[in-house]
């Protein structure tokens, strides 16, 4: 089912929480609304649920006003960031619960109340945990197990809040792809909130991302990490590199060097700007080589894994603050052994690719 | 314990050393016996110091066998009213966000810093023959103190407190998601009170109760004010001990006073009970 948020905005107190959000998910789509904490994502998923109400603007879910719609009626799944399952009842009872409230009229059975749960116990493949309690459960169980509870009521959507914000590195990984083959085989509209961008990008069909209670940008993982449409988004997706400089003709000046760059991104004015480039786009010269650089200083070199890292601080540069800058270059392991580079080493950072934006 | 052969390892340095520890078991020891243990069995001793058949007597006496009556009547009425009360007060303190709230939660407390004498002397005041109601009251024929409402709301003001406070604190921790879980999965208010809200305080709510009840059957202060003290009618056990007292019947006093401190056993017993029940349910719900 599809959903569709027009104009909604929030304030909580003097804060604005949400600011005029406008947003088209698409049936069967898995979307990851990301941004750092306090953008607004949550209030906007439980805004979706019927959880929270907005202060203006409605809800269409399958092109139906569900505004006034309150939670209880919209079946929707809602998966909380810290699962919130009923203490006092067995993993059994807890994802049963959403068949026992029905009113007698839509009740299914008790018997067919024992398959369903047996069913949705072996699809997220706990069910010999079903008399345990959620305490007795371990984080990544208990999600699952939240999950299950969820789509009992065979939701029309499905909303998850920061579904891995609580689990270590690991079983989040593991998760990660459960939830992915697990959305491939139900199709159920999902909307899951997260912060982390790497989630993000791995996990969805569509990012959505916002700040500050904005909508930044909203695309698929390769658009939106490839394209990212201002320095906010650029920065927030993925490891990225700033350099600060000024508008001259038609090039930037970082230090004393000038660099060109392809079309401008937005409307640059003559004046600052800040110029942004992944780890895996820079090359690194030596000092003395005559094509434009920024001069560095390498700091470190961790060399383990496909991908090297080398750290980097700029020479005879700081920012605004007053601090060193420091710089991030990745390269393939074999690039490194073939470079003959060395911690300490003087050399020139080389763009390959510079995207440039009006500073703010 | 072997922390008294093992004095000198580093282990213990927290440790007092063994004679402090003792004398301050036994002053504490002391006290408990001198203010607990020794009043508590001169009750049992004297009401049975004439032997069981005039402890019977004095309890079958017919305006006693009526205070004892009245007391737990008086208790099954105020315990529903304050449980009504408490379970609404810590759902609107602890679930809901209002203007007013700490106020209100001060408001709660009220009845803990006025002296129960107070309580009783303002319900005089209010439904008494010269209050402000007194008047409407009498052309209405409606008997509120020297009979058994009033002496029922002085009782529910002096206990208004134990279940409320015991439960929010309670009901503040576990937070609402439960109850937004069981909304979303198509719950309604009832069905999320009755089979998510309840079962999580059950334990922390009879805790309540078993206060509540204590309070109310042992309320002496607010109650004396407002029941006029009229035998077979408005005595509660409470003050019909006082009045054996004064009469020199000692017997009789400590047979009720008896009573009343079994009761009291009773409670502390199942109170134990219930606290040994919410610690053992903590553990599994860690």
């Amino acid at each position: 089912m599809s959903i569709e948020v027009r104009n909604i905005s929030k304030n909580f107190g003097p804060t604005r929480v949400l600011d005029d959000i406008n947003l088209r998910i698409d049936s069967g789509e898995l979307v990851a609304l990301l941004g750092p904490s306090g953008c607004g994502k949550t209030t906007l998923l439980r805004i979706i649920a019927g959880l929270e109400t907005a202060d203006t603007g409605s809800i269409y879910l399958e092109n139906d006003d569900a505004t006034l719609t309150g939670a209880r009626e919209r079946q929707v799944g809602f998966v909380f960031q810290h699962y919130a399952l009923f203490r006092h009842m067995s993993v059994f009872e807890n994802i049963a619960f959403g068949l026992r409230v029905k009113s007698r009229k839509e009740r299914p059975s008790e018997g067919q109340i024992r398959d369903k749960v047996q069913s949705l116990l072996e699809m997220v493949q706990l069910d010999f945990l079903r008399d345990r309690f959620p305490a007795q459960l371990s984080g990544g169980q208990r999600q699952r197990i939240a999950l299950a509870r969820a789509l009992a009521i065979e939701p029309r959507v499905l909303l998850l809040d920061e579904p891995f914000g609580a689990l270590d590195a690991k079983v989040r990984k593991e998760l990660r792809k459960w939830l992915r083959k697990l959305h491939d085989d139900l199709h159920v509209t999902s909307v899951f909130v997260t912060h982390d961008q790497e989630e993000a990008l791995e996990v969805s069909d569509s990012v959505v991302l916002m700040n500050r209670g904005k909508l930044v940008q909203s695309g698929s993982p390769q658009e939106v990490y490839d394209h990212p449409t201002t320095p906010f988004a650029y920065g927030f997706l993925g490891n990225v590199n700033r350099f600060e400089g000024t508008a001259v003709n038609n090039q930037i000046k970082i230090g004393n060097t000038l660099f060109d760059y392809p079309a401008p991104s937005n409307n640059i004015k003559p004046g600052a700007l800040v110029a942004f480039a992944r780890p895996a786009d820079l090359d690194l010269v030596d000092i003395d080589d005559g094509q434009p650089g920024v001069p560095a200083i390498v700091d470190r070199i961790l060399s383990f894994g496909t991908v090297s890292k080398i750290e980097l601080t700029a020479i005879d540069a700081t920012n605004d603050a007053g601090r060193s800058i420091e710089y991030e270059v990745q390269w393939p392991r074999r690039r490194l052994d073939q470079s003959k580079l060395t911690e300490g080493a003087r050399v020139k950072l080389v763009p390959t690719a510079l995207k440039v934006f009006a500073a703010t | 314990m072997s922390s008294n052969k093992l004095s000198t390892t580093p282990a213990h340095a927290v440790d007092e050393s063994p004679w402090v520890k003792w004398v301050l078991i036994t002053l504490a020891l002391f006290f408990v016996f001198l203010f607990l243990l020794l009043p508590l069995t001169t009750v049992f001793a004297e009401a049975l110091s004439k032997g069981f058949q005039v402890y019977l007597q004095a309890v079958e006496d017919p305006d006693s066998w009526s205070a004892i009556k009245l007391t737990l009547g008086i208790a099954a009425i105020v315990i529903p009213l304050n449980l009504t009360f408490g379970l609404t007060a810590a759902w609107a303190v602890s679930k809901h966000d209002f203007k007013g709230k700490a106020f209100f939660i001060t408001l709660i407390d009220l009845p803990f810093s006025v002296s129960p004498v107070v309580a009783g002397l303002i319900y005089v005041l209010v439904f008494g023959a010269n209050g402000w109601f007194g008047g409407w009251l009498i052309a209405h024929d409606i008997k509120i103190i020297f009979a058994l409402p009033g002496m029922i709301i002085a009782t529910v003001f002096v206990t208004l407190p134990f279940i409320a406070r015991e439960l929010i604190p309670l009901m503040q921790s576990q937070g609402t998601d439960e109850e937004q879980a069981a909304t979303v999965l198509g719950a309604n208010g009832w069905q999320t009170f009755w089979h998510v809200t309840l079962p999580n305080i059950k334990w922390g709510l009879i805790y309540g109760v078993i206060l509540c009840n204590a309070r109310s059957m042992g309320e002496f202060g607010a109650v004396a004010v407002v029941s006029g003290h009229i035998r077979g009618q408005t005595n509660t056990m409470p003050l019909q001990v006082e009045i054996l007292y004064n009469e020199y019947q000692a017997t009789a006093a400590f047979a009720i006073a008896s009573l009343l401190a079994l009761l009291a056993l009773l409670t502390l017993a199942i109170k134990s009970f219930v606290e040994w029940q919410q610690s053992r349910i903590k553990r599994i719900y860690a």
